[in-house]
């Protein structure tokens, strides 16, 4: 294989790394800042683990969304269901754009989003009856990750190869 | 990661904050009939942790909170070194409860605190030894100069000012070493409050100005010379002084007693302190449960002692500090 002659499928690949990699990488982090807490909180009161697991939880979409966006990419340029697909250098670069919301919003929202869980892990340890509350503050964080998710599914999607 | 370095420590205490005594258990503890009471509803409340109930006794339970809160602290710090402001007094009360043994060759073990880095028992052994170079920081300096000045004078409370000073000037700078802001601003405070003190006592006590000065220490808020100056003046005057500094507040409290000033210094210290419960990821919220931890022991001891000498309610009741949840 000629790498110059199949660049558009390696741009392409790249968009996809880039997508799984910071997105993933985000969530990694931001699970990890609310999993430190959420131990905090279980070694005091192990009562209280549902709650904590669930916020603990919450950084964890960037990763899956990154996954998602990933998907669609390799199905696209053909490395995923067979291939024969054509990629220009052009659509490749176009493919390679398209990534870079989820993945560069997935990063820092991630981290944002296990900070912002770790804080409410503290209502959750000092007042489990505010448990709803105390999601909105994280679930907040996430809206802007569903924002980069939708454009980069959209931008791969809608690329003519 | 270095900034989210204490998200477990906070979280833990976080936790932990829901066992702190609050306003209305100190109420309770005031309205109980006795002592005995008083402590039966403090063990209700998981105080004395596996003490068993019929062998009660208030030093007791009390050093054992002590001891919980430490251990706590040493569980979830990642860096103890942190915490030395605070530890520092104990270091140097073992200093010098052991250089006054060795000198006075009179031996009492309970006048040691274990809980800190060098030990009643090792600091004996290192004074009797005469192994000051062995003692961390300004203590080896400190240890030689207060040793040598109980042997030659007999002074006791020349001793203990020279130890008091070192341990002063230790705070500030483990303060600034420990390169956190809340934590130098806590030495700064302490040191402040130290000196205020030292001012009132020796005013009280007729103490000439080359003494003040030798137990005092220059902070960012005091000026030891104008302070110095307002103590030989008189008590008004060092509430004078306090209106140009932040402790204005406190003047009004110097004048009514100093008691009711050490109650204020107390409660300015939990006030600035309320803030750190809104901390996720720094130190602050560690050293904040630290000082509510000692402040309500210290709280509790008023009661009990209060309690058992039968003091009237109200005398207890204005020694009472606030609570910090």
């Amino acid at each position: 294989m000629n790498i110059a002659g199949e660049l558009g499928v390696v741009y392409g690949l790249l968009g996809a790394a880039i997508a799984v990699l910071f997105a993933g990488a985000g969530s990694a982090l931001g699970v990890g800042i609310a999993g430190q807490a959420a131990s905090g909180v279980v070694t005091e009161d192990p009562s209280k683990f549902a709650k904590v697991l669930i916020m603990q939880l919450l950084p964890g979409t960037q990763g899956l969304y990154g996954l998602l966006v990933g998907f669609i990419t390799l199905s696209k340029i053909g490395i995923l269901g067979g291939g024969g697909v054509e990629v220009s250098v052009q659509s490749g670069l176009m493919i390679l754009a398209a990534c870079l919301p989820i993945g560069i919003v997935g990063l820092i929202s991630g981290i944002a989003q296990g900070k912002t869980a770790a804080a409410s892990i503290g209502i959750v340890a000092k007042k489990p009856e505010q448990f709803g509350k105390a999601m909105l503050f994280p679930a907040m964080v996430e809206t802007y990750a569903i924002l980069a998710l939708l454009i980069s599914f959209l931008a791969v999607s809608g690329i003519q190869l | 990661m270095s900034k989210t370095k204490y998200t477990y420590a906070v979280a833990r205490i976080r936790a932990l904050e829901v066992s702190l005594l609050t306003n209305a258990v100190i109420e309770q503890l005031l309205a109980c009939k006795s002592a005995e009471q008083a402590l039966q509803l403090l063990v209700e409340k998981g105080w004395g942790g596996d003490l068993t109930a019929g062998t009660l006794d208030a030093d007791e339970v009390l050093n054992k909170e002590e001891e919980k809160m430490w251990q706590t602290i040493r569980e979830v710090a990642p860096d103890m070194h942190v915490f030395d402001v605070l530890s520092l007094p104990k270091l140097y009360h073992n200093l010098k409860a052991a250089i006054k043994e060795v000198c006075t060759e009179v031996e009492n073990k309970n006048i040691f605190y274990d809980d800190c880095e060098i030990t009643g028992e090792e600091m004996f052994a290192l004074v009797q030894n005469k192994e000051f170079d062995k003692l961390p920081g300004n203590m080896p300096a400190t240890a030689r100069e207060a040793f040598d000045t109980l042997l030659h004078t007999r002074d006791g409370q020349l001793c203990d000012l020279i130890i008091d000073h070192a341990t002063l000037e230790a705070m500030l700078e483990a303060g600034k070493k420990s390169g956190e802001k809340i934590i130098e601003e806590y030495a700064q405070t302490a040191v402040a409050i130290a000196d205020i003190k030292i001012a009132v006592r020796s005013q009280k006590t007729g103490k000439n100005a080359e003494f003040m000065k030798k137990a005092m220490v220059n902070c960012s808020e005091i000026n030891v010379d104008q302070l110095t100056q307002a103590a030989l003046a008189g008590a008004e005057e060092i509430a004078q002084y306090l209106e140009g500094t932040s402790y204005r507040e406190g003047a009004d409290a110097l004048r009514i007693s100093p008691s009711a000033f050490e109650r204020w210094c107390d409660n300015k210290m939990t006030d600035s302190m309320r803030s750190q419960k809104y901390e996720s990821f720094s130190v602050g919220p560690l050293l904040a449960y630290l000082l509510a931890r000692q402040n309500e022991i210290k709280t509790v001891r008023i009661i009990l002692t209060g309690k058992q000498n039968e003091f009237p309610d109200e005398a207890i009741r204005e020694r009472i500090r606030e609570m910090y949840v």
